[in-house]
């Protein structure tokens, strides 16, 4: 009942954006999001009766009062912010708040020629072509309800081009900020990345929020990687204690392009994260890293697919979790090697800890092979603490609670350790360090 | 320094330890041997700790103190130290970050300051040539993808850092090569001191050549059957543990 409420006042808030003058755009951008808005009404919010989110219940979210985002709240530090986002201060970024890009915080010096990093709805105003041909081919709305709903209520977001060749050797940050005013937020942030051939480029894309208030960001973001690119990818997710994410990303790879995405998923309330890997030429590469750590009532779910569907394409994942208290993770991982896809190679392990007797895990692999010359495996294990190496750590003189933080940060750092970006690793090192402290 | 008095353990329901009275004084070498299955690991397990084994009977003083009565962290940082006959692995944790957190929290329980970064690879960069140890080891992950040699002489680079008063060695011997073991007894023998005590517990009379003891012990079915000086290692060697294995079963 409330979704379907909820969803009445989705498809309502739609009609008043677009008589209201809000909806202004090029005609591809209105059709574009005419369909996000009647694919969402079509398909509703996801019930755990979909296979696909049978762990995972989206009511909090739909019965969030529906209030858009207008940008900027006052009182926000959003230098504070920043610092939770891990940024580094010297690497070009873009700053949004609330879904929307703040000029003040974002700098981008010294970029090589042919690079863009600028705001989505600015690009819109100038109409830029790769927008109408890139835009919404990739994320899925007729089959993803909150993609859909992104799709239909897109404004801003990021855009990041790097032509053909280009080597960028910064880093360049994406910084996703939610503070909610006097009543709740909904934002649905957009971001696109395009990876000319043979190009090179680390990109975070890092969402943050304050602890009051609730608030609901419904992030989508399309990554193309053209032939021989090479993407190295982090989604740091560090919202608020009462927020609701999901996020979504999705890749599509040319011939011998490559891939490496990290997913870290560490606060908020509710969170699904829905990662898709279309392996669309010969020879492409993905490489999925995840971590996420749960805690109280964290619920945390990720959902990941990988489609191989040109021959000898390889990918390789790995997700680790540790809950604590009563936190609910959830994985499923999805691989499906399609008729042509011969020589593939795909490989997949997810790992979880339990430091409570409360936190619960669902795992779930799902392979789904149509060719028959493919190598193909999967693993998942759900854990406590090993008792031989607690008493091993505890003969040399560490305490108990010493360690299980030291176990800890141990099982997470197999991933940390994954990521190449030394600023990016060493704040995250530092924070799992203080936060095992406290297990 | 040490002294157990009518020890008993089990574990599970089985009675392992039947009862065990030791004398470890400062400065001494005691090798523990035994068949297999005779309770020698359970000893050194007992000793430091273990929960796995519930004490039933007996008590331990160590340096006046009721041992059995701490925690493995609290024996450890009291300076006790078990070298492992299987170290564990650990993935995710260089030996150096964890024998750091290891030392600091040794030293932060003496009332010592802990050690800088640069203090504590000074000091590691000596223990290591003790044990012929590559620094780049000790960079990787605990113990993860180490050969079984490899494991051992970490176990006694920690023992040497450490710094202990007691150290039990817990089968150290096995599965080395005659080279490692050469590199591993010259490392315990370079830190044997007056003031600091070894049980080296052995199922072969080989590691007795390299770390020559000053009593052995024969431990059968929990209890011990036989005490004596080192010649008694080399009568094991050449006749055996049946003959006292008679004599056990005469005392019950």
């Amino acid at each position: 009942m409330i979704a379907t409420e909820s969803k009445e006042r989705y498809i309502a808030a739609f009609e008043q954006s677009q008589s209201n003058g809000n909806g202004a755009a090029p005609a591809w951008l209105k059709k574009l999001r005419r369909d996000g808005i009647a694919s969402f009404a079509a398909q509703g919010f996801p019930t755990p009766k979909d296979e696909e989110w049978k762990y995972t219940s989206v009511e909090p979210i739909a019965s969030l009062p529906l209030a858009q985002s207008q940008g900027s709240e006052r009182g926000i530090d959003a230098d504070e912010m920043i610092a939770q986002s891990f940024a580094d201060a010297t690497c070009p970024r873009l700053v949004f708040i609330n879904g929307v890009w703040t000029r003040e915080f974002s700098f981008a010096p010294g970029l090589p020629r042919g690079v863009r990093l600028t705001s989505l709805a600015e690009l819109i105003k100038q109409d830029e072509p790769l927008l109408s041909e890139q835009l919404g081919r990739h994320a899925n709305y007729r089959r993803q309800a909150f993609v859909a709903l992104n799709t239909a209520f897109m404004g801003d977001g990021a855009v990041v081009i790097i032509p053909p060749g280009c080597c960028l050797a910064q880093p360049i940050y994406l910084i996703y900020i939610s503070s909610p005013g006097a009543g709740p937020l909904v934002s649905h942030p957009r971001t696109l990345i395009f990876l000319g051939a043979g190009s090179e480029a680390k990109i975070i894309e890092s969402y943050v929020g304050v602890d009051e208030g609730a608030y609901f960001c419904n992030a989508v973001t399309e990554l193309i990687g053209a032939a021989d690119s090479l993407a190295d990818y982090y989604r740091l997710q560090r919202e608020g204690r009462s927020a609701f994410h999901t996020g979504t990303f999705d890749a599509d790879l040319d011939r011998g392009a490559h891939l490496t995405a990290h997913a870290v998923t560490l606060g908020g309330s509710l969170i699904r994260n829905n990662v898709h890997v279309a392996l669309n030429g010969e020879g492409a590469e993905c490489v999925l890293n995840g971590l996420y750590l749960g805690e109280g009532k964290q619920h945390i779910d990720n959902f990941t697919e990988i489609d191989h569907l040109k021959p000898r394409a390889t990918s390789f994942e790995l997700y680790k979790g540790i809950l604590n208290g009563a936190a609910h993770g959830v994985f499923n991982g999805k691989i499906v090697v399609h008729k042509d896809a011969q020589k593939s190679d795909a490989r997949q392990v997810n790992k979880n800890l339990l430091l409570s007797a409360n936190a619960v895990v669902n795992t779930k692999p799902q392979l789904e092979i149509y060719a028959d010359d493919v190598k193909c495996s999967h693993g998942s294990t759900i854990g406590q603490l090993d008792a031989d190496a607690l008493f091993y750590l505890r003969t040399r003189g560490l305490g108990v609670a010493e360690a299980r933080s030291l176990l800890s940060f141990a099982f997470a750092g197999d991933v940390v350790g994954r990521i190449k970006v030394d600023s990016l690793r060493r704040q995250l090192d530092d924070y799992l360090a203080v936060q095992f402290r406290r297990v | 320094m040490l002294d157990i008095r009518g020890l008993r353990a089990k574990a599970g329901n089985k009675e392992i330890l039947r009862g065990i009275d030791l004398h470890v004084g400062a400065g001494e070498v005691h090798a523990i041997m035994g068949p297999n299955g005779s309770g020698k690991s359970t000893l050194a397990h007992v000793l430091s700790g273990r929960e796995n084994y519930e004490v039933t009977g007996g008590e331990v003083i160590y340096r006046g103190e009721d041992l059995l009565a701490m925690s493995p962290e609290m024996r450890a940082r009291e300076g006790i130290f078990l070298a492992f006959q299987y170290p564990v692995e650990i993935p995710g944790v260089s030996t150096t970050y964890f024998l750091k957190a290891a030392m600091n929290a040794v030293r932060k329980h003496k009332g010592l300051e802990e050690l800088d970064a640069m203090e504590f690879l000074a000091l590691i960069k000596e223990k290591l040539k003790l044990v012929k140890m590559d620094q780049v080891l000790i960079n990787r992950p605990l113990n993860e993808g180490f050969s079984g040699g490899e494991k051992k002489r970490n176990e006694i680079l920690q023992m040497a850092v450490l710094d202990p008063v007691l150290a039990l060695l817990d089968e150290t011997d096995s599965g080395l090569d005659i080279d490692a073991l050469r590199v591993v007894a010259g490392g315990v023998n370079a830190l044997r001191r007056p003031d600091r005590a070894m049980i080296v517990i052995t199922h072969y009379q080989r590691l007795l050549n390299y770390i020559v003891p000053d009593f052995i012990h024969v431990l059968f079915e929990g209890r011990i059957i036989k005490s004596g000086t080192k010649e008694l290692a080399l009568e094991l060697e050449s006749r055996g543990y049946d003959w006292l294995k008679g004599g056990a079963a005469a005392v019950q």
